[in-house]
């Protein structure tokens, strides 16, 4: 019978059924960080309990790391305590940590696939809703619970029902300035924020075969913003040409058979699914939010939404929207000034991203009225881009050039915004007050996009402030 | 592990409207720096309940019927649809159960913060569309009435008032027969599961 991709992995990993109908299913790779495990690490201990693979779980910190300060003790005494107690815990149970002195610690969710860990066919757990992101790689990934951490630490599986697969095809080619970010923002747009329960999203169709796995890791990101707990891509030869050579890469006699095993999770022709939905890739335009959901957006050219278009739930939550952006029903948003550029995050802190901006940064000055910062993902990531120049382009441009980890997308760190800043950000989460300050405003965007509100002070249409 | 059987919760009820809230709204980010759950409960919905002046604004959290939840450590919340969505902080579904709430009833609930809830032992129980608005209605109008969550018959009742109720089986199923924290069972699998893991080549190392 021809099978999804999920189907394939979910079998491969189910150990039995539970009494409550449920799938006791095993996570073949487990990773932490420092906000969600500590109180895991704890019930483990209260219970007298071991990790059962200690060797399949791999720990990084970056919500908490400060950006522009590199040495310890923080300034931050709470932040030293939980990058300590992450070096405890992982110490005490013998699980690796990409600690931050050894030029791979990153955002979880770049450190996977940067160290080969991220394969296709495997199950993916972390106590991070995007997790999905290593779906890129045809994994089934996804975000838990911080009593679920403690639940594969102890047993190496997780209680979970099967969720329905949705395949996203998106056919044909991106018109020159849209980018994978774009494409995301469109689809959490028209399906909604909460048109993903209950499934798995499988994004294909030709656009994503010609994506890299850096632009189907910015897709398979956002897959939570849309509601969907995971979403992947079918592995094919960019994937397996991507883990080549990476640290935890099947070696020598082993790969060639990996190499087949991997190929062999890709749903096959034929197969069913709960749901189809299609998109033109050349309809899809640069993408803005404008409300506190990520599914408020606009393309760029577009009047935000006047109240009256709206059905009476969507217009409560575009009524709290507006009030809390500052922004007018039925106008433009292109022109809105901006205080802040953020350019980092896993949706948008890897290298493609920062070639992609440097590529067109070159001789253009950030507004003096913009405080612009570049967040590499990762310390890989930010080694790579200053071997090839990139920082300086960014800092003679008058972007701050800062440290790896997650930063102003979410805010645990110092990178903060003040009062009512307007940040044009290339992260997931536009909520009420995610970047620090309650009343602190938030639009997403394309790292390109972001570049240009820099340049311009404002929401601008990259397109005519660049030549694509 | 014995667990309590979680087959009807009851206690006051607090109308918290609005569609996809979020759990950063729940819990802001700055509540998470920290090692354990103690304390969040006095934090929960902070920048919705205290103004940037820091001073307290209109909301339902700030009511007279919040605080008896809260002194009764028992209540229900009612609450719109995709309720918790984003970010998978379980800090969020420990801070409103540590402030009091043992239920919510709601249009629907985000598949993370539906886990995490299960796993305390918290329901979260989903209405139709329209019940929901008059179940709403009713506790707001009531706020004196007694609301019971009944898990087991899935029925929501008020007064005289009731509503049919839905759950997810196998989440109903842990409810009511005091398995709701599945350690156990995931322990007891022990033997199968090694089983697995050797045929997994990722995870025997090739």
């Amino acid at each position: 019978m021809a099978k999804t991709l999920f189907q394939k992995v979910w079998e491969a990993h189910t150990v039995r059924q539970l009494p409550n109908g449920q799938t006791q299913l095993f996570i073949g790779t487990h990773l932490i960080h420092e906000v969600t495990s500590p109180q895991a690490f704890g019930m483990l201990r209260d219970l007298g309990l071991k990790v059962k693979y200690p060797q399949r779980t791999f720990a990084t910190v970056d919500h908490i790391v400060p950006t522009n300060e590199l040495k310890e003790p923080y300034s931050d005494p709470i932040a030293q305590e939980m990058i300590e107690a992450l070096r405890k815990n992982t110490k005490d149970f013998g699980i690796r940590f990409f600690d931050t002195n050894t030029g791979t610690q990153g955002i979880v969710h770049m450190v996977g696939p940067e160290q080969g860990i991220t394969q296709p066919g495997t199950t993916i757990a972390c106590g991070d809703s995007h997790t999905a992101t290593h779906g890129a790689f045809g994994a089934i990934a996804f975000g838990i619970g911080t009593t679920q951490v403690r639940d594969v630490l102890a047993t190496q599986t997780l209680a979970l029902s099967a969720l329905k697969v949705r395949r996203i095809e998106v056919n044909g080619q991106l018109s020159p300035g849209v980018y994978a970010k774009d494409v995301i923002l469109h689809i959490i747009r028209v399906l909604g924020v909460n048109g993903g329960i209950g499934y798995a999203y499988e994004y294909a169709g030709t656009t994503f075969d010609g994506f890299s796995l850096e632009e189907r890791m910015t897709v398979c990101n956002m897959s939570i913003e849309g509601g969907a707990r995971c979403g992947y891509v079918n592995p094919d030869q960019k994937t397996f040409d991507y883990i080549k050579g990476k640290p935890y890469a099947p070696k020598a006699a082993d790969w060639d058979a990996a190499v087949a095993r991997w190929a062999s999770f890709a749903s096959d022709a034929g197969c069913r699914y709960d749901d189809v939905v299609q998109f033109n890739a050349a309809e899809i335009r640069p993408t803005v939010t404008w409300g506190i959901t990520p599914g408020q957006a606009i393309f760029i050219d577009e009047k935000m939404p006047a109240l009256e278009s709206l059905n009476a739930a969507d217009r409560a939550t575009a009524e709290d929207a507006y009030k809390h952006m500052k922004l007018a029903p039925d106008t433009a948003i292109k022109g809105t000034k901006v205080d802040v550029c953020f350019l980092g995050s896993c949706t948008n802190g890897r290298i493609s991203d920062l070639r992609e901006v440097a590529k067109y940064l070159k001789g253009r000055k950030v507004s003096p009225n913009v405080k612009a910062i570049v967040v590499p993902g990762s310390q890989l990531t930010a080694i790579q881009a200053v071997h090839e120049g990139l920082d300086k382009i960014y800092i003679e441009a008058g972007f701050e050039w800062r440290g790896a980890g997650c930063s102003m997308c979410l805010a645990m760190n110092p990178d903060k915004l003040v009062g009512d800043q307007l940040c044009a950000s290339s992260s997931n989460r536009n909520f009420k007050g995610r970047q620090g300050s309650q009343t602190g405003r938030t639009i997403l965007m394309s790292p390109l996009m972001v570049a240009a509100a820099a340049i311009t002070g404002q929401v601008t249409d990259a397109r005519e402030v660049f030549t694509v | 592990m014995s667990l309590a059987k979680v087959t009807q919760v009851k206690g006051l009820a607090l109308a918290v409207p609005g569609d996809d809230i979020d759990t950063d709204r729940i819990i802001p980010a700055r509540f998470l720096r920290c090692v354990t759950f103690d304390g969040l409960g006095e934090h929960a919905f902070r920048d919705e309940r205290t103004g940037p002046d820091g001073l307290e604004r209109p909301h339902p959290m700030n009511s007279a019927q919040a605080a008896r939840i809260a002194a009764a450590k028992q209540g229900v919340m009612v609450v719109g649809f995709n309720f918790g969505c984003g970010s998978s902080r379980e800090h969020a579904p420990q801070s409103l159960w540590r402030f009091g709430f043992t239920a919510f009833v709601g249009g629907s609930f985000a598949e993370i913060f539906f886990g995490n809830s299960t796993t305390l032992g918290v329901p979260c129980l989903t209405l139709s569309k329209d019940d929901l608005a008059e179940c709403d209605a009713f506790v707001r109008a009531n706020p004196e009435v007694e609301v019971t969550v009944d898990v087991q018959n899935l029925v929501v009742t008020a007064g005289a008032k009731s509503w049919k109720a839905s759950i997810a089986a196998s989440a109903r199923d842990g409810l009511i027969n005091g398995k709701w924290d599945p350690i156990a069972d995931l322990l007891e699998g022990a033997p199968a599961v090694d089983q697995t893991a050797g045929t997994l080549a990722y995870v025997v190392g090739k």
